[in-house]
């Protein structure tokens, strides 16, 4: 489906944010967080790895956002990081304390910031536009899980040429500009997001990549999203 | 004599051509039929792509049987509490002496351009649990929290409340047309007013409650912005979820031919409820004068005037306060503000050429029903339904699997959006024109024929002249509706090409509000000014 993009547009993104086949290359990063309410929950409180979170003291207080991409690609981390039937029973056991549903992450982070749920699993970058807007009063704040697992995993938004592209010149171009330095400060300074080139400094209100326990993953692995379905499917987290 | 005795003969033979629509009119409707099919026809292929056996594990598994039973019970609170909220409000602007009813006929229709997505992002923002109400008012008070409203009576209230006007407008139509000639002889004959009401008012309204209940109906399943934000799972949002987390398109085919069904089954509850009135209607509009007194409410003016300030305020002025907050909180923070020109223009622009598309291809269709009832015009009818009752995004992936094969010149430009908002919104722009047939003398045509003319030009002579006030109510619902569509826009439009819908979505799904206050306003603004123009035209006609 996707043509392989020429090294030197490859070689500027670190291996493990591209396809190890080079037809598909990371444009920005996501860190996936905990967001939680200020008021109720002290980030002391927050198990340091994702798999606290079924524990019976969170029933009713948790949010999620099952439809979401980024849920799903974290569900797939999981699964190729503790197994299938880890992530069964991590997903069983979240459904067990009755979390809120929500259709997208900015909802999520929406009733975190009102109480509506004590915490929320998100990509980082919507609560600094919360805050951008409704000012630092915005009661909820991003946690990265200290113990590191899928739940501190950082995600990318990436971009492949199709192998049937009638202007694959122009496309890789395109691709090279997302890459260029104006267009990594953008992401960095306007959309809160990591850039993946060296070299462009990282908005000061996000936590830097180096502080975060992120387990070592290739993104190239996160490819089996069908399976993903399935299993929230089966445990009846969609329908 | 003989001229008389020639003349009779003639009326005779027209009105025995009537029986059978002319060979032209048959033609155009078939293909119009045949055209708004393809969505139903691409869900068969697709379906049948994976033989039956997937099929039925999902269509017979319990948590599908579920689905079905959450959407219908939306579909059935939703119709009601519409029917119910339009049937009053349209008695007392219509009938009573309530004060500044010019404004309230116009506040009352008004909700209809705000889209549900934006309706129910605003409410929960305000009402939800810990959201602005409760910070603001019930905290101060000790109330630690309000009780959520999220699944059916969320999603339940945002939808009556943006979909409503349909009903509405079609009940102050017929209490319009009907005159109230029956109602004053029931009063003088001794019934109270509510007994006059109850059986003599609302059973000439069936019909009309019933055609504006079956677009409020279909309107709600096919909705995914409120129940999608209100977290109550409907058909459409399971559909929506298949697309979104399967490459492979059957499964959702597969629901979408359910839904289909469900559409179905609410076109025979209309007819049910619609009853066998063909033509009588047509001529009460001659009788009773508009300038019969209104009824006096007395007392009454001040809950009947609550009742329209607490529809105003829920489903007009808070929208619109929130909208401006997050615009001033915006700016105040030192939000940028893109520019909404262009996607306002784009909008304006291929709404207008779909209402003026829909109210064409409805014109032979309501002609069709109207004039020549039978079994064929019901078919096409219904058919022209279809669209109407299933989401934007299936009527969008037909049209990108017929077009990229069948058209691939049409495929990515205006006149494909345009023709998707056809086949979602015929039903809008027929419902207005049908009403104003309805109150067309077939007499008045037959004369035309009489006179030697061939019935094409008797239509464009005489029928269109005095259907102009449902050409224009039909195409001013279509342009509202087109211009907040966002599926289809989403999938079909020309890639450079974003409306103020795609505006909206973009920004707030995101999370940037400032930027999406602004197209929000504008696309209210922009809506509702045919809708203004409109209404203040019909009120001040009958004056």
């Amino acid at each position: 489906m996707f043509a392989t993009l020429p090294n030197d547009v490859l070689n500027r993104v670190p291996a493990n944010l591209r396809s190890p086949d080079g037809k598909w290359i990371g444009l920005s990063g996501r860190a996936r967080v905990i967001v939680y309410n200020t008021d109720r929950v002290s980030p002391d409180d927050l198990p340091s790895d994702l798999r606290g979170f079924t524990d019976p003291e969170w029933e009713g207080r948790i949010g999620w956002p099952p439809t979401n991409g980024s849920f799903q690609a974290m569900v797939t981390a999981m699964r190729v990081i503790w197994g299938e039937d880890e992530t069964r029973a991590w997903l069983e056991g979240i459904q067990a304390n009755n979390p809120q549903i929500y259709p997208k992450n900015t909802p999520t982070v929406a009733a975190a910031g009102a109480g509506e749920i004590d915490v929320g699993f998100v990509n980082h970058y919507y609560l600094y536009r919360f805050l951008a807007e409704e000012g630092e009063t915005f009661a909820a704040r991003n946690a990265h899980l200290t113990g590191g697992g899928p739940g501190a995993i950082i995600l990318v938004a990436g971009a492949g040429v199709l192998d049937e592209a009638e202007n694959s010149d122009n496309a890789i171009r395109f691709i090279e500009f997302l890459l260029s330095t104006e267009a990594q400060q953008y992401f960095a300074d306007e959309t809160y997001e990591y850039p993946v080139v060296e070299g462009i400094s990282v908005n000061p209100l996000l936590t830097p990549l180096s502080e975060i326990n992120a387990p070592q993953i290739d993104m190239a692995d996160l490819g089996d999203l069908e399976g993903t379905v399935d299993l929230l499917r089966e445990t009846g987290i969609l329908p | 004599m003989s001229s008389t005795a020639a003349t009779v003969r003639r009326i005779r033979a027209i009105r025995r051509q009537r029986r059978w629509p002319p060979y032209t009119l048959s033609l155009t409707t078939s293909i119009i039929g045949f055209a708004l099919l393809l969505p139903i026809i691409y869900l068969f292929i697709r379906t049948l792509d994976a033989g039956l056996d997937s099929l039925t594990d999902l269509l017979f598994r319990p948590r599908t049987a579920a689905i079905i039973v959450r959407s219908m019970a939306l579909v059935v609170i939703v119709s009601a509490g519409s029917a119910a909220l339009a049937l009053a409000l349209g008695w007392l602007i219509e009938r009573t002496d309530l004060p500044f009813r010019r404004l309230w006929s116009i506040v009352t229709v008004l909700p209809l351009v705000i889209p549900s997505y934006i309706m129910a992002f605003l409410f929960i923002s305000v009402f939800a649990p810990r959201g602005m109400v409760q910070r603001i008012f019930a905290e101060p008070f000790g109330i630690q929290e309000i009780p959520s409203f999220y699944g059916l009576p969320g999603a339940a209230i945002v939808l009556i409340l943006v979909s409503y006007p349909y009903t509405l407008l079609t009940v102050r139509a017929a209490l319009r047309g009907s005159g109230r000639a029956l109602e004053e002889a029931s009063r003088t004959l001794g019934k109270g007013p509510w007994e006059t009401f109850l059986r003599v008012t609302l059973p000439q309204m069936r019909p009309a409650l019933a055609s504006g209940s079956l677009l409020v109906a279909l309107y709600t399943i096919s909705d995914f912005g409120a129940v999608s934000l209100m977290r109550y799972e409907t058909f459409t949002w399971a559909i929506y979820l298949q697309y979104t987390s399967y490459v492979d398109r059957t499964a959702a085919a597969a629901l979408s031919l359910v839904l289909v069904g469900l559409a179905v089954v609410l076109f025979l509850t209309e007819t049910t409820a619609h009853g066998d009135r063909p033509l009588e209607e047509t001529h009460q509009a001659e009788m009773g004068g508009a300038d019969s007194p209104s009824v006096p409410l007395g007392p009454w003016k001040y809950p009947a005037l609550g009742l329209c300030s607490l529809v105003g305020v829920f489903a007009l002025l808070v929208p619109m306060a929130v909208l401006l907050f997050w615009l001033v909180r915006g700016i105040g923070a030192g939000e940028e503000l893109s520019t909404v020109w262009g996607p306002a223009i784009n909008s304006a622009l291929v709404s207008s050429l779909a209402a003026v598309a829909a109210v064409f291809v409805a014109l032979p269709v309501v002609v069709l029903a109207v004039r020549f009832p039978g079994r064929f015009s019901m078919l096409i009818d219904r058919v022209s339904h279809v669209g109407f009752a299933l989401p934007g995004i299936v009527i969008a992936l037909a049209l990108v699997f017929f077009g990229s094969r069948l058209a691939p010149v049409l495929y990515q430009t205006h006149v494909m959006l345009v023709i998707a908002y056809v086949i979602l919104f015929l039903p809008i722009a027929m419902g207005p024109v049908r009403t104003s047939l309805l109150q067309v003398n077939p007499r008045v045509e037959e004369a035309g024929r009489t006179l030697g003319h061939r019935p094409l030009v008797v239509f464009r002579t005489i029928t269109v002249p005095l259907l102009r006030p449902g050409i224009l109510a039909g195409g001013a619902l279509v342009f509202l509706t087109a211009m907040k569509e966002l599926p289809a826009t989403l999938l079909l439009s020309p890639l450079d090409f974003s409306s103020l819908g795609t505006t909206i979505w973009a920004a707030s799904s995101e999370a940037f509000f400032a930027r999406a206050a602004l197209p929000a306003l504008l696309l209210i603004a922009i809506s509702a000014i045919p809708m203004i123009f409109l209404i203040g035209r019909g009120r001040s006609r009958q004056a």
